[in-house]
């Protein structure tokens, strides 16, 4: 009776098709041109959300900077164009997004940078995102790391680091 | 509703509550390949004979999910067929059926039962996800930790009695532990049974002046090799309550997931003795497909 009941509400909410993401500048940022402006934060190496690996074998693995800049180019491409979440990113500044990922990606995979951005809980909050917003997301980026032929067992210790990173982007 | 959340146990109660949680919106698909194990010969979610904590199907905490299974294994004297189905509702209860057919073929002359004398017992399981998440909780040495009961309920009754069986139906309670160890993928499970049960049920429960619970273990450990690919071994310890030698269960195994929606488990088993024929090994494949 119950699964009868949630059956039934899972056919009913169905995802609306999705339209194109839409942004539009109005505060330009003088720092990061083609961005917009964002009120200040702290800029700290922990809004990353997890340390860094060691050694420059995670690196070299995904191919330094001309590898992650890639991945996440077909990480945020694939996402844009999934119906599933595609709908998360209207309205989002996706020019910031591609520059504080791949400077997420960099720091994280202790290629040397920087990362910008402001912390996980942040980014994510009031997007009212569900695992399975989060898991799609990792689909697209398997799939974008299989495109760069990063083997496998990097992958996985790749997203070793990001997994802990649901407890603060998904809120329901 | 509160009337229909009274009349349900355990399992039940965690229904209740995720029903009124409407304003979550139920959402399709989600979890990594293979990471929700396949449907063991129990119908659960797990490995070939080991039980895992993970819940069944690739839904989320925000859909359901189901499949249907059918195995078989060609031993060197016998032959065991199950099918089932099973559901996981939310990532959080699994609830699953399965059938399970132990076909004596030429050997049941030689017992006595007759060619293809077949036994048959039916397997009602429900499992419930406590604490932990097996792959978010990748900085963490916590695993995904499940509790879950059997009702098994064995044809037969009058061979099985013959041989000593106390009883035809019985339940297991298990606790099942399961880490999914992304950074060498590789997946650990562990679980701890609670069981009367001889050969799984298939030969009755309980045995000549025993009619005790059994604590008894299942282990199982694969290697993530590609996304569609793993392969492991497991082990399962069983108790041996009819007098009639009873060997633990272990196998290698390998599984590979087609999509999402169907994947292969083939097995090389070892069951040791059974109803006094020795070395029962043979070759196990499953196919499941889920929805």
């Amino acid at each position: 009776m119950i699964q009868a009941l949630l059956f039934a509400a899972a056919v009913a909410t169905t995802p609306a098709p999705a339209a194109a993401p839409t942004f539009k500048i109005e505060h330009p940022s003088t720092k990061y041109p083609g961005e917009e402006e964002i009120a200040d934060y702290a800029h700290a190496p922990a809004n990353a959300g997890t340390t860094p690996f060691e050694g420059d074998g995670m690196w070299k693995a995904f191919h330094e900077k001309a590898g992650v800049d890639r991945v996440v180019d077909e990480l945020v491409d694939r996402s844009l164009a999934d119906p599933r979440i595609s709908d998360i990113f209207k309205s989002h500044d996706m020019v910031r997004l591609r520059r504080t990922l791949k400077e997420q990606f960099c720091y994280l995979l202790n290629g040397g940078c920087d990362y910008s951005g402001r912390d996980m809980k942040t980014v994510h909050k009031d997007m009212g995102l569900q695992n399975t917003d989060f898991n799609a997301l990792v689909e697209h980026l398997q799939v974008a790391m299989d495109h760069e032929k990063i083997g496998f067992r990097d992958q996985n210790r790749f997203l070793a680091k990001l997994a802990p990173m649901q407890r603060q982007a998904v809120e329901r | 509703m509160r009337k229909i959340c009274a009349a349900l146990l355990g399992a039940g109660m965690v229904l209740c509550a995720q029903a009124a949680q409407a304003q979550t919106e139920m959402r399709e698909g989600g979890k990594l390949l293979l990471t929700e194990g396949v449907s063991n010969i129990e119908g659960a979610g797990g490995g070939g004979i080991a039980t895992w904590a993970l819940i069944t199907g690739y839904e989320t905490r925000d859909g359901i999910g189901a499949n249907v299974h059918a195995t078989g294994i060609q031993l060197k004297d016998y032959q065991f067929r199950a099918y089932g189905a099973a559901v996981g509702i939310r990532d959080r209860v699994e609830l699953s059926y399965a059938h399970q057919e132990f076909d004596t073929q030429g050997t049941g002359v030689k017992l006595g039962l007759g060619r293809d004398f077949t036994f048959s017992q039916d397997v009602y399981g429900a499992k419930v996800k406590l604490l932990g998440d097996a792959v978010y909780d990748q900085d963490s040495w916590v695993p995904q930790v499940s509790v879950g009961a059997q009702y098994k309920r064995a044809s037969q009754s009058g061979v099985l009695s013959f041989l000593g069986a106390k009883d035809n139906s019985g339940v297991d309670w298990f606790v099942a532990a399961s880490k999914v160890f992304l950074n060498e993928s590789l997946v650990l499970n562990g679980a701890v049974r609670e069981t009367k049960a001889n050969q799984t049920g298939l030969l009755g429960f309980g045995g000549p002046g025993n009619d005790n619970y059994h604590t008894e273990f299942e282990g199982s450990a694969a290697l993530l090799l590609t996304k569609r690919f793993a392969a492991g071994v497991e082990y399962r310890t069983k108790p041996n309550n009819l007098g009639l030698k009873e060997d633990d269960w272990k196998d290698v195994f390998v599984a590979y997931a087609l999509n999402k929606h169907l994947s292969v488990t083939a097995a090389y088993v070892d069951l040791g003795e059974i109803a006094t024929f020795r070395n029962q090994r043979g070759g196990y494949l499953s196919l499941q497909a889920g929805f």
